[in-house]
């Protein structure tokens, strides 16, 4: 019963802070909306029992992209100039409703396989053996890193000044 | 009625599409970087859903959203700096502008 509530509440918070982003017209609120997305995604992933990728939410998103956000929004000066839109709203609108109508009427017509056990809490240590075993993830997260490496220098390079 | 797969797979169905529109019609760079990350926290529900509800002992759909918000974090930081590079040419970040790679 607290789930569902749970639920119901991160999933309204969730969708409206989502349309609080495209129809705010200060770009800066869209961005502190966008932020309340995010902490309403860490919870929907709380009451999926995912504790760690939770706070993981909290720390990279909440934390991390939001002040990069804010960071471009402030650098860019747009603020002033709202929310535009292009010409392009009702083909995209067409677009997404028969996406959206696509998804839930395949989601809801395939027999998933729901397994009866229940979820494995909490996740911490069984995450890390799985990423880091010697069967695991390993290759994946020393991939991860250099792609990290490669985007922050490719960041570096893209926004430095040219020297006349 | 109690909260099933289907639920959250809706509910990452519904955001994504929110993205998804809103990427496609801002006209505000920002904005359009904001509505990518809307579409990859959906993308990460619905693995997360998958992970907890098909596979609940072995957790590869969480291994998955984690290196979705890796690549998420890289894409966010390289993202911003093509924008702040196009509003210093530009002086601007109205997409309309942008017709570098217009023929």
């Amino acid at each position: 019963m607290g789930l569902e509530f749970a639920f119901w509440i991160m999933a309204v918070v969730m969708v409206g802070a989502a349309f609080a982003v495209l129809y705010l017209r200060n770009v800066f609120h869209a961005a502190l909306a966008l932020v309340l997305c995010f902490i309403a995604v860490a919870g929907i992933y709380v009451t999926l029992s995912a504790d760690f990728l939770a706070a993981v939410q909290i720390l990279v998103y909440v934390g991390a992209i939001s002040v990069l956000i804010i960071l471009g929004v402030m650098m860019t000066r747009e603020v002033q100039k709202g929310n535009p839109v292009n010409k392009m709203r009702l083909p995209a609108a067409i677009v997404a409703v028969v996406l959206l109508g696509i998804l839930v009427y395949v989601v809801t017509s395939t027999p998933w396989g729901i397994s009866t056990q229940d979820p494995l809490t909490p996740t911490t240590m069984p995450l890390a053996t799985k990423l880091f075993s010697e069967n695991g993830f390993i290759l994946p997260v020393e991939i991860g890193a250099v792609l990290l490496l490669a985007a922050i220098l490719g960041a570096i390079v893209i926004i430095r000044e040219k020297k006349k | 009625m109690s909260i099933g797969l289907t639920h959250y797979l809706v509910l990452s169905a519904v955001l994504f599409c929110i993205g998804l529109y809103g990427a496609l019609t801002r006209r505000n760079a920002v904005i359009i970087l904001m509505c990518i990350e809307l579409m990859l926290n959906a993308v990460n529900i619905s693995l997360i859903a998958f992970s907890s509800y098909i596979v609940p002992q072995l957790l590869t759909g969480q291994v998955f959203a984690i290196f979705v918000m890796v690549v998420a974090a890289a894409e966010i930081a390289v993202g911003l700096a093509v924008v702040l590079a196009i509003f210093r040419h530009f002086s601007g970040i109205d997409t309309n502008d942008i017709n570098l790679l217009k023929w």
